[in-house]
């Protein structure tokens, strides 16, 4: 179905544009949730293994040390002081607060910064 | 003139028959986590490596066991209201939306009640045994 409608101008897509700080910590807070939500059903397999005892918390144990658990681990220890991090940002922005373009920018950086660094003194804590 | 009678207009919440509860729960789920998260990851992160006798132990001890109860509780009431936006956000078609909204919530009241039934049974099995 051919119509002179198929030649309206259409907005941009996604693509089009640059990516900047303040759209790519938007998406990465919703992707980081969606991602420890699955961490929550592992921390929930995880409790459920210790309860059970025996062979099942051996299983578990074995996957959480393996390079590809503690790859995991990784991941969720970076999703979850991102999204900790900048969840308080989104409080913030909630009372009306920081919303200026500068501030807003400022407040990313400070959330980028603050999650490795949050990570690095958690593994810290873990390894030592 | 507003059509909307008195009693309506009183209660505000309009069509959808809700008002703020979402985002207000959404909110004071994320304040709670603040701490409860701190808490819970560096204490796990200290305890990294260790047996699992010694991980029951820290499980059953009484504080451990509330604070974990209450992250437990929080943290999975906190996701499912967050994945529910993703959900309404993404999934068009309204049957799918329907069987991946009801399966999602399903999934997370299961996850609550296991993950917190488990840290009981540890907490209340008396002297560890395994």
């Amino acid at each position: 179905m051919s119509t002179a409608s198929d030649n309206r101008p259409l907005s941009p897509h996604l693509q089009i544009y640059r990516p900047q700080l303040t759209a790519t910590l938007s998406i990465l807070h919703r992707a980081t949730g969606v991602f420890l939500s699955l961490g929550s059903l592992f921390l929930a397999t995880w409790l459920v293994a210790l309860a059970t005892g025996g062979e099942a918390y051996d299983c578990v144990d074995v996957v959480l040390k393996s390079w590809f658990g503690q790859l995991c681990l990784l991941g969720w220890s970076y999703a979850l002081f991102y999204h900790l991090c900048n969840g308080v940002r989104h409080l913030v922005w909630d009372t009306g607060r920081g919303l200026e373009i500068k501030a807003v920018y400022t407040s990313g950086y400070i959330v980028v910064f603050a999650s490795l660094l949050l990570t690095a003194a958690v593994w810290a804590v873990a390894c030592l | 003139m507003s059509l909307r009678s008195p009693l309506s207009q009183a209660k505000g919440l309009g069509s959808a028959k809700e008002g703020v509860h979402h985002w207000w729960a959404q909110r004071l789920t994320a304040i709670a986590l603040v701490p409860l998260t701190l808490w819970f990851v560096f204490s796990i992160a200290s305890i990294a490596g260790a047996e699992k006798a010694e991980v029951l132990a820290w499980i059953a001890s009484p504080v451990n066991a509330v604070a974990l109860i209450l992250f437990l509780a929080t943290l999975l009431h906190h996701s499912q209201l967050g994945v529910q936006v993703v959900i309404e956000d993404y999934v068009h078609s309204e049957g799918l939306k329907l069987v991946s909204m009801v399966l999602m919530k399903f999934t997370h009241v299961v996850l609550a009640v296991a993950s917190i039934f488990s840290v009981l049974k540890i907490a209340l099995s008396g002297p560890i045994g395994g």
